[in-house]
This record gives structure tokens, sequence and C-alpha cells, in this order.
């Protein structure tokens, strides 16, 4: 037997600053989206043909100009669906692929064309006409409530304490409303899917999904096939943050249709601008509060009702409108408390999962209440924040019967207040602001707690697959998708370290519903405590049989077998990796493994609004400056500073990506980027030239960013890690809280500014007008 | 005239010469890229110039220099790059060998996240990289304008351009190495011949010279002209519009000339916006910041002056700026030429006048007065790449306290660029005092009655465009903090 020498640690393990699996291939060009798989010879593409109607009954249609353009195989409608004419995530029969009668929104998907190029497919679908018959349309969430448009799915009533007796208590008693922008996920990469007919009723479909599970389900139920016929594939998607959880379901399924109607491949890929009017976004909140509270700003009592245009169809408004009502309470334990959802329907397209699914609307309406009595009271925001902390003596409940365990707001608000040195530039701020006229500054410090596992219990379970060869290279599989948060890396690094083996031998492959079923979507960012966890179960399984032969063979206890850097010691002796693998797969070990994994201690009764939904939470904290222009009500960023709570990172470097990525995404949704419908329920901000997230230039000028170094996860995490996709997404609110703090300025401080989102220039003048006038009338 | 005709285009694409004969008027170089070329490493995120996935570097000559430029490749048409050397991310590196140095600075600061954006960041990096190896923060977010990322948050990109310099040296870059043999393998491509591609319905046509190009123009008078594509890339890529046939003029080295003389500047039509650059902040210091916010760099390497004008755009952002300073355009047909001040050219909402066959030759912009201030003021949703929601440019003419000359246009406060007659008439001969002002701003309801968009309500245009005015007088006060500080120091 070979004695090794021992090396101290693996190259890649946990908690190490590893590059992006892809990095590399990303800067080169190579690696490989779904639009950049080679095209067998055959290839048709399909294009949909989206209605120009709000509301409106079609009358008629008219392909002949289509079916005649250049280079038509064919059309598309609802009557070539062999199954059924349905993608309706919440099982509600509310969302066909193609519509029959009526249409429901301008950009609604009406029939396919298929031809020989994109180009000669789009072109031919713009050349259809239709005859509607136009019917009274609502876009606007109130105006949905007041024409009594239906709820798209069962509210949500979230209560606990006494709400009558904590306002007949409360000494102050205030009620206003807001409203709270949707957001376009404006990922890079647009939706696709690429159909591969196959043998019988078998259909491949490379789709740029974050749920290639439900995505193959859908297929299925479309194809009128079971969902053993049909196999979704995807290596990677060019950013999805939710907006291609279920949305990307509709254009797999006309791919799909369409592979096995012609016998040839089939990709389906929309321009930006159908892309942007044909799927669902983040939804557009109005809230309505009341609220008591005392004379130091403590607050004993809050009624709020959160009503969400959720566009046509039941998508995934029950479970987003629940998780705004999840956070609506942030940090803050409110005594008495009555929390409402309206999940209204509107002519608009169906909303769906973004980043936060419906958490940020919560916390920002959270967030405008704290500002309401801070203003009241005249006092900080910041004090009346930590005034109202959980914590303390039955103070840790949450409106959902949730004992909030784990709470580190106060010491990460601690450090950051300092680090940030928030009083000195608080003053600094109301200084500079009694010199001076036309720049008003701004700052805010805002906190974040973000409830991590799926509501839906049982979507917290996941799969991964490894195979362990005979040269010793690994081979990772799981049932999460990468789209650029780092996922495959994470995973890898835990395998890495389960075997003590550099990462560089552990390739992972494209997520398949072939290799690791039923698995969920990858969102709610869960990705690597799911997957990581069952990827560790794998490696677990296959160590165990190999430490059972090697205690066998080398007649040891079992417990002096272990996997130590690209080596396995067996008592005294020492084999490298791949020497001990060879022998092992000598005597017929199973090299191979499925993992699993469920994520103990949750359960949640939506009825009774009661449970531990929540496996743990994530923390974190923002303080942002801004300075304002009050002539054109422009802005920038002048300072941002985050500490962020990511337990014992996974991989620090990944992480800080997703936090500065996230703070900027939110930022964006919070200023400039705004969802605009005319008259005539079109959306009218489309693409890039009129939807506008932010750019490099936009960034804090000064911006710093850290994550807790000394948090760790209370609960059994992968490696005591926590989540972090959704969680800094909500950092962006300090930026929302510093605006209005500036727009306040112009009458003294003295009146609650209100500003709603998104706060773009115009409505932070509007703001600043309104303000000055209400000033001038208090005199 | 005896012309000679080709009717191949040719160009360098990477390492190789390509010759095309069958190209259609409407190809753009992001599909002849992905789909005949299969080169996938260029992305499309938007197919309409704003996202920057599709950056590539075009070399072109000027006077026989070589100079690379980042463009968006999904509106570049690829008809307009006779003569050019187009550079993809393909050709960084080799497929085994080490990355670029932008490559491995944007790998080692982890500016990747999904990756579909990362060639487009490496593209307009590269650019920046050649033209400055150490670019200031500001100098690296000017750069990226046109690039969106939405995982990244940009902070690790930045932090990526600042490497590159540490890890490679430009001065070994390839295309620095070989610059000069590409210039010359670029100028025997320029044979001086008319290019004329297709027939009938898909047809495009790179005159031989500009004399060549008003005699074209002038059989032609349905064709579309195509200077930089930024807007009429769109008007196929968004609207499927049928554009043939085309003639393109930015090949045209004579339309890319700028001259200086005593009284004045004269930009020809083709110039961009980044080779008027020097001449716009050496003379107009005014619109330096104008300049820099409009499109990103990729547009103001590929759009024209004279193109921003011709579009006839109540939203074009030169024109009130143009207006204000008095400059005139020339307009050619055939050999016929004529000159018009710049606020006749734009007689009502997408109507100009310009006859058929007749193009814009030249841009003529006079000094400023030593008695007057020019001020200019863009104001949008999004400071950078964002189209006007209100642009108002001043120029304003004082002896001893009064005004004396007043000309003040507005973009996106009417169907044209428009002048403010109304408060002009209400400030000329006033006093220059806050009461003045506070008089003239109510003139402005006379002059516009603007529109409600999603760019800005009527309500929101209106008031800042008097606030506009105010702030042009508080900065003759000099009263503490007026304006944004975009200066303020960046750390990373
Ligand atoms: C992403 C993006 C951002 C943008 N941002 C801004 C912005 O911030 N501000 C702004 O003002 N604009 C903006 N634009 C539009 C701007 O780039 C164009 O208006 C540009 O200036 C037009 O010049 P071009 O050379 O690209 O013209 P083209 O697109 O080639 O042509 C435009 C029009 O002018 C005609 N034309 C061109 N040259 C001549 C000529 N010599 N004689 C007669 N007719 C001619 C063409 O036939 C066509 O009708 C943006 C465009 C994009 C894609
Ligand atoms: S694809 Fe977006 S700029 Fe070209
Ligand atoms: S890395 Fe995903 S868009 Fe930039």
């Amino acid at each position: 037997m070979n004695v090794m020498q021992p090396i101290d640690r693996i190259r890649g393990g946990v908690h190490e600053k590893e590059r992006h699996e892809s990095g590399h291939k990303h800067v080169s060009g190579t690696a490989e989206y779904i639009d950049d798989i080679p095209e067998p010879q055959g290839t048709l593409h399909g294009y949909l043909g989206l209605s120009q109607r709000a509301h409106a009954e079609i009358l008629s249609i008219d392909f002949e100009a289509v079916s005649s353009s250049e280079g038509v195989i064919g059309v598309l409608t609802a009557a070539d669906i062999p199954g059924e004419n349905d993608i309706s995530p919440a099982h509600k029969h509310d969302e066909p692929i193609f519509v029959t009668d009526k249409v429901e929104f301008h950009g609604q998907p009406i029939f396919a064309v298929v031809a020989t190029s994109r180009e000669a497919a789009r072109r031919a679908a713009a050349k259809v006409k239709i005859e509607y018959r136009d019917l009274p349309h609502v876009t606007d969430v109130l105006e949905a409530a007041a024409a009594n448009y239906p709820l798209v799915i069962d509210p949500l009533k979230l209560e606990r304490g006494d709400i009558e007796a904590g306002f007949a208590k409360a000494k102050n008693i205030l009620e206003g409303e807001m409203r709270i922008g949707g957001q376009d996920h404006f990922y890079l990469e647009g939706q696709i899917s690429f159909a591969i007919p196959g043998e019988d009723d078998e259909v491949l479909v490379y789709s740029s999904t974050q749920h290639p599970s439900e995505t193959q389900h859908m297929v299925a139920t479309v194809l009128g096939v079971p969902s053993n016929a049909v196999t979704v594939n995807v290596r990677r998607m060019g950013g999805g943050f939710g907006g291609k959880e279920t949305q990307a379901n509709i254009f797999a399924a006309v791919a799909a249709v369409a592979a096995k109607k012609y016998r040839c491949p089939v990709k389906v890929r929309p321009d930006r601008d159908d892309d942007m009017s044909a799927t669902g976004k983040r939804h557009d909140f109005h809230v309505d509060y009341k609220l008591g509270f005392d004379d130091e700003g403590r607050i004993e009592a809050v009624d709020a009702v959160f009503s969400a245009r959720c566009g046509y169809s039941a998508d995934l408004s029950g479970p987003v409108t629940d998780r705004a009502l999840f956070h609506a309470d942030n940090c803050y334990f409110y005594p008495n408390v009555r929390l409402r959802s309206r999940p209204l329907k509107t002519n608009t397209v169906s909303n769906t999962a973004f980043r936060g699914f419906g958490g940020p609307q919560g916390m920002v309406g959270g967030e405008r209440m704290i500002e309401e009595i801070a203003y009241a009271v005249g006092k900080d925001p910041l004090e009346i924040r930590k005034l109202n902390f959980y914590g303390g003596e039955g103070r840790n409940l949450t409106p959902y019967h949730q004992t909030v365990e784990d709470n580190i707001i106060g010491r990460i608000i601690e450090e950051l207040e300092t680090s940030a040195d928030y009083a000195k530039r608080r003053e600094a701020v109301i200084a500079f602001n009694r010199e001076n006229n036309v720049v008003k500054r701004g700052i805010a410090l805002t906190p974040v707690k973000f409830g991590i596992s799926f509501t839906k219990t049982e979507y917290n379970q996941a799969g991964a697959l490894v195979h362990v060869y005979t040269d010793g290279s690994i081979h990772l599989n799981h049932g999460g998708t990468e789209m650029g948060q780092g996922l495959y890396t994470k995973v890898a690094q835990v395998v890495a370290d389960e075997f003590q083996v550099d990462l560089d031998r552990i390739k992972v492959t494209a997520t398949t519903t072939g290799k690791v079923p039923n698995t969920s979507a990858t969102a709610a960012s869960s990705g690597s405590d799911l997957n990581g966890m069952a990827a560790a179960n794998a490696a677990q399984q296959i160590k165990a049989r190999l430490v059972k032969f090697a205690a066998e063979r080398w007649n040891v206890s079992e417990t002096d077998v272990a996997f130590e850097p690209n080596t396995v010691r067996i008592g005294v002796d020492r084999l490298s990796f791949n020497e001990f693998i060879k022998i092992a797969y000598g005597a017929r070990i199973q090299l191979s493994a499925a993992g699993f994994y469920k994520t103990p201690k949750i359960h949640w009764n939506r009825a009774e609004g009661r449970g531990r939904p929540f496996f743990y939470y994530a923390y974190g904290a923002s303080c942002s400056e801004v300075s304002v222009d009050t002539l054109t009500g422009e802005y920038q960023v002048d300072r941002t500073d985050i500490l962020h709570d990511v337990g014992r990172s996974l991989n620090p470097a990944l992480d800080l990506g997703q936090v500065e990525g996230a703070f900027i995404q939110g930022m964006g949704w919070l200023t400039t980027e705004e969802l605009w419908w005319d008259a005539k329920g079109r959306l009218r901000t489309h693409a890039p030239s009129t939807y506008k997230i932010p750019l490099a230039s936009d960034r804090p000028r000064v911006f710093n960013t850290r994550l807790a170094e000394w948090s760790v996860n209370r609960e059994e995490t992968i490696r005591r890690s926590k989540a972090v996709g959704e969680p800094p997404f909500m950092l962006g609110i300090s930026v929302l809280e510093a605006l209005s703090m500036a727009a306040a300025s112009v009458a003294e401080y003295r009146i609650a500014p209100r500003l709603d989102a998104p706060a773009t220039p115009e409505r932070v003048l509007m703001a600043i007008e309104r303000l000055r006038a209400a000033a001038r009338q208090k005199g | 005239m005896t012309i000679q005709i080709r009717n191949t285009i040719r160009f360098i694409l990477n390492h190789r010469l390509v010759e095309l004969a069958d190209v259609s008027p409407v190809q753009t170089l992001l599909d002849f890229l992905r789909i005949d070329r299969n080169l996938k490493g260029t992305k499309e995120g938007c197919a309409e110039g704003d996202c920057g996935a599709c950056t590539v570097l075009v070399g072109r000559l000027l006077d026989g220099k070589l100079k690379y430029e980042s463009v968006n490749a999904c509106i570049r048409f690829v008809g307009s790059l006779d003569g050019c050397h187009i550079v993809t991310v393909d050709s960084l590196a080799q497929p085994a060998g080490p990355l670029h140095p932008v490559q491995q600075a944007m790998v080692d600061t982890h500016a990747s996240q999904c990756g579909f954006c990362t060639p487009g960041f490496v593209m307009s990096l590269y650019g920046l990289w050649m033209e400055n190896a150490k670019p200031s923060i500001a100098g690296i977010e000017k750069a990226l304008q046109g690039n969106l990322c939405r995982c990244t948050g940009y902070a690790a990109i930045i932090r990526a351009a600042e490497a590159i310099s540490a890890i490679g040296d430009v001065g070994k870059d390839p295309l620095v190495v070989e610059r000069d043999r590409i210039a010359r393998e670029l100028a025997t491509l320029q044979d001086g011949r008319r290019v004329e591609i297709g027939s009938e319905t898909e047809r495009f046509i790179l005159p031989g010279s500009v004399d060549d190009f008003a005699a074209v123009l002038e059989a032609n008078p349905k064709a579309t002209i195509v200077a930089g594509s930024t807007d009429v890339g769109l008007w196929v890529t968004k609207f499927m519009r049928d554009i043939s046939p085309v003639i393109h003029l930015t090949h045209l080295e004579e339309l890319r000339r700028i001259s200086v003389d005593a009284e004045g500047v004269t930009l020809g039509a083709g110039v961009s916006y980044a080779e008027a650059y020097p001449v716009i902040v050496e003379h107009f210091p005014e619109l330096t910041e104008l300049w820099d916010r409009i499109g990103g760099q990729q547009v103001r390497n590929m759009g024209t002056v004279g193109g921003n004008i011709a579009n006839g755009s109540p939203i074009g952002d030169t024109p009130p700026a143009l207006i204000a300073l008095g400059a005139s355009i020339t307009l050619r047909k055939g050999d016929r030429r004529r000159t018009v001040a710049l606020e006749d050219f734009f007689i009502a909402y997408g109507k100009q006048d310009r006859e058929p066959g007749e193009f814009v030759e030249s841009v003529r912009i006079p000094f400023v007065s030593d008695d007057a201030r020019v001020a200019v003021y863009k104001v949008t949703k999004r400071l950078d790449e964002d189209i006007t929601a209100v642009c108002g440019a001043f120029r304003i003419a004082f002896d001893a306290g009064r005004v004396t000359d007043a000309v003040i246009a507005f973009g996106g406060m009417a169907g044209t660029p428009k002048r403010a007659s109304n408060v002009e008439a209400a400030l000329k001969g006033a006093e220059w005092t806050e009461e003045t002002i506070e008089r003239a701003v109510t003139a402005f309801d006379q002059d516009f009655t603007p529109l409600t968009d999603w760019r800005a309500s009527a309500e929101y245009r209106q008031l800042v465009a008097k606030n506009l005015l105010r702030r042009f007088y508080l900065e003759t006060q000099s009263s503490g903090q007026i304006r944004l500080d975009r200066t303020i120091a960046v750390a990373v």
C-alpha cells in the first residue's frame, strides 16, 4: 500500500471564495445558452401571435396573409393542441396557451406561426387580421376593485392579538395608503425553448426554465402524454429572477407541440418587446393601512390590506400575496395585527414570481408605516425601527404565529450604524439641507428580515445524483438550476468537501428531469439549502459504502477510515482517492447514489393563518444617502453601506455578488423601473429603451458591502449557511427611504412625505411640490 | 462621371477577410455573426441597441488611422461594414489558450453571474482599454453606459475594469501590435468604387464618393439613407419595416470631416457623436454633459449628429442645443445646396424641410458670443442612456444686467424641437432678476402644451421646463449646490 504525503486542504471546498464554475466560459462567449445550441438541420422556428386588445371577444381570425408569408410551414392555434390547452401552475384552468374566444390582456398569445426561420415566423405573425369586439377593461388594481373584478385566488388573512382593543388603547391612530409598482425581470437572456421530437410520444425540450419539473409536467399535459415521455434540460439561464419559474412554460409547450406536429426540432424565442408584453412581472400593490401607536412611537395595532394587481389569471399570485403578508412585519413586533391580501384580477399580463416573491412589497408597506409614525412623533425613523424590533418578553411572535428564534437584527443594525457613521452623517445631511435650497439630501438605514422556505411545504424537498467514476472523477447532478447565482459552484463545493477532493474533479452537468425527478423550482432562495443538502446526502451514501468496504477489506474499524484531502486514510495507511476508488470498483461497490433532502420543522395551515412556514430567517441592513435635485426630481445615490447575513457563507465571493446585485435590482425597482400602461391597456414600457433598469453609473457613488462574517445559522442547514438569493433585494428600500427624507426636508421634516414607488424623478418632484404646498398651508 | 461598381462588400471578420455578394440590406451584423457564421459568443438581449449584449468592436479608418470602437451588432447593418475590421468576443482567446487580460480580469473579480451580458461587457471594456489603459471610474462608467447587467450590480465589473492593466500590457495586445498591418489591409479594400448589392426589392448602395451619393440619391429619391443606423436599425428590428433601397453614408470619409474656423464649427453629416466630442468639449463645453448622456458609448460611436437632425424626432437631443446656438444645416440635392436655419428645418411632427432626393451634408455651429451664456439641461428618468423627457437649451445674452438676447429651445415639449418664443420675449430687454424669471416662466404655458406618456406626464414636463429656466437663473447667481455632484469620489 502507498503511503501518501497528506496535504492540508483541498482546493475549492466550502467557505472558499471559488470562482463561478462557468466564469471562464462567460467571458469568452463559450458558455452555451439555449439559442447557442447548434441547430440540427431542418430546425423550424415558432413565433407567438399576441392580442392587440386588453379585453375583447375575438370575432374572427384571418390567417391568409400569415400562411402565405415567405417561409411559413404552418399556424398553430388551440385546435392543434393534442392535450390540454392550459398551463395554469395553480391548476385553476385559467391560463390557456392560445386563447380561443376572448382575450384578457394586451399581449396575450392567440396563435403561433411556424416557419423556416425566426425572422420569417415573426414577420408572418405580424400579418394576421383579427376582428375584435372590445369589452371594458381594467388595468389598475383600485379600478379593478371598484369594478368588482374577482379575486384570482382565495385571499389570506393573518390575525393575532385583539385588533379592536389595540386601536382602543392606542393614543395615536393614523391611516394612509401607498402604491408600490411592479417590476419586469429583465433577465438578459429572454425566454426561449427548443424542442426536439423523439420516438413514439417522446420529446426533449431545452428550456430556459427555473422549474424543469413543472415545465416537463406542463409539456406532458399539453401534449396529452405521460411525464415519462418528456425530458426537460437546462444547463444555464441568462438570468431568471423568478421570471422563468412559470413563465417559461408556454414557450416550452408551444415548441413541443410544434415539434411533435411537424416532426422537426422547433425553437421558440420571442423578441424582447414581446417577451416583456406577454410574460408576467412583479405584482404592483396598493396598501391600505391603519396604525395605532403610543407617543413614543411604539406600535400598538396594525390593520392593513394588501391589494395586488395579479393580471388575468392566478399563476403564483396566491403564494406571492401570502408572502407579502408574511413580510409586512419586517423586523417589527405588532402586538395586535390584522393583515389581509386582496389578489385582484386585472386585464394585464398575469403577474408572477420575482425575487422576494411579494415579500419586498409587504416589507415596503411595513417600512412606510414606520415612516408614518416617525414623522407623526417627530423622530428619526431609525429610532422608531429600533423601538419596534422583535425581541424581549412576549415580543417574538409574528402575525402568522411563528416565533422568531434567530433574531440578530439588533447586532446588524448596531454594527452598520457604526461602520456607516449614521448618526453623524444624518446630522450633516440635516445641516446641508438647511444651507441648500436646490439640492437636498436624505439618509436612511433600513433592516431586512426574510423568511426562508417555500410556503408550500411540499416544495421543500430536493434530489441529487452523484456518480464516482473509476478514474476518480465525479459527476454531480441535482434538481436546482443555474441562472447566475452560482448554485452549481456551491453544490460542487459541498460535494468536494464531502469527498475531500479538489473542486476541479467534480463536473456539474445540466439540470435534467431525466436524472433527478420531481424537483422544485429553483426559487425562494432555496437552491443551495435544498440541493446542497441533497448532494451531500448522495455523497454521504457513497462514502458510507466505501467506509464499510474499507473497514472490511483492511480490517480496521469504520472510525479509522477517513476521507482526507485527496486521499483516503485507512488506519495508518493512506491511499490516493483515485486508487482507492479503483479498488472499490473492483470489489463491486456501488459508486453512485441518489441523494434526497426535505426541510425539517416547517408546517403551515393557510386556512388558520398559523404555523411555522419558515425554517429560519436571513437578516441584513443597508444605509443609503442620496442627493435630490428639487427642480427636476432627479437624484443620485451618494453612498450605500450594507451589512448582510448569509450565515456561514458557502462561498463569500459569490454571496457578495448576490448581495450587491440584489441591492441594485431592488434599488431599480423602487426608483427608475416603471411599468406604464396606456388608456388602451397596452404596456408601453416594454423594452430597455423605455423600461430603465439601473446602469453602472447608477451605483451608489460609494458602495460598501460586507457579509456578517460572525453569523452562523442556528438551524442545521448546509454547512450552517443561509440562503442569499432574495433577502438582499430588500436592502434597496433604504434608497426609497432616503429619497423620502430628502423630500421631507422641504417641509422641515414635519409631514410624512408618502413617496410612492417607483420613486421616479417625476414622483419625487411631485412629492416635493405637494410637501412644499402643505408646508406653506401649515405656515 | 464614370463610376466603377463593385458587387460585393469586403471586410475582415476577426482574423479573416470576408467577401459577400449576397447580403440583404436589412441583414444585421448580429444575425450574420450568430446565424450565418455560427459565432455564438455575441448575444442578443434586446435587438434595439440598448442592452449592449451584442457589443463587438469595429475598426475603421479615418485619414489612414485605424480606430476600434464598440458598436451594437444588433442594429448595425452588415452592408455598412465594407472596409471595416470586426472583432468579436470569440476571437479574444484561443480555445485552449490563456484568456485575454480583459477576460481574465472579469473572471478574477467575479464579474459574471449569469454571464449573458458578459461578452458585451468584455468588448466594451476592451474598446476602452485600447483607448485608455488606466481609465478613471467615471471613464469606466461612461464606457459602460450602453451595457446592462441585471445580475451583478456592476461593482465587480468596475473592479474588473480597474484590474485589467495589472494583468496584461495593452502595448502587447494583438490588435494594438497589428494595428498598422490591419490598417494597410483595410486601406487596400478601399477602392473608391460604388458598391451595389441586390436588386429591386432588396437593394443597397454604398456610394463611391459624396458626389456619387448625391447622384445616387437623386436617382433614387425614395431610398432610405442610413448613417449610423441607431434609428433606422430599430425600424427594421422592431417595426420590421421595409427600407430598401438603402444608401449608406458613413463609409464616406469626406462626410466625416470636422472643420473649425474663426466663426464656428462645421460637422460633416457622417460625423459620429464620438468623433465630434473633442470639438464639442473644446468649443461648446456647455454641451459636454449632454453629449456624455446621449445613448451609450456604442450609440455614440455609431450615431451621427446629421442623423439625429434628419430623423426629426421631437426628443432628439442635439436639435434643442443646436437651435439655441443658432446652428444651420446645409442640404444638398444633386449639385444644388441650400442652407437653412436648423429651427426652420423642423416643420411639424414627422415633417421636415427636406425634399425627396435631398440630404443633409453638414451642420454649422457658430461660436457663442462673449456676452452670452449657454446651458443645456437634459432631464430623464434614468440619468444615463435614457431618452429625454424634457431637454432645455438656453443661450441668453446680457448687457449691464439686462437681457439683450434670448434663444431658448426645448425638446420633449411639442411635436418638434421648438423655441419658447413667448418666454424669450418676456426676457428680452428685461432686468435679470428673480422677478423677471418668475414672470417669464408663466409664458411657458403659452409656448407649450406637452403630452403625457411613459417618460413623463404633461404636468411634470411643464413644471420642469419652468424650473430649468429657474435653474439657469440660479446658476448665474451661484448660491449653494444647484446640480447633482456626479464627481463625488467613488470608492471601489
Ligand atoms: C440605445 C439608443 C439610445 C439613444 N439615445 C439617444 C439619446 O440619448 N438622445 C438622442 O437624441 N438620441 C438617442 N438615440 C437616437 C440617436 O442615436 C439617433 O437619433 C442618431 O443620432 C441618428 O443618427 P444615425 O447616424 O444613427 O442615423 P440613422 O439611424 O442612420 O438615420 C436616422 C434618420 O436620419 C436619416 N438620415 C441620416 N443621415 C442623413 C443625412 N445625412 N441626410 C438625410 N437624412 C439622413 C435617415 O434616413 C433616418 O431617417 C438613441 C438610440 C439608441 C439606439
Ligand atoms: S442586443 Fe441589446 S444592444 Fe444589441
Ligand atoms: S451577469 Fe447576468 S446580466 Fe450580467
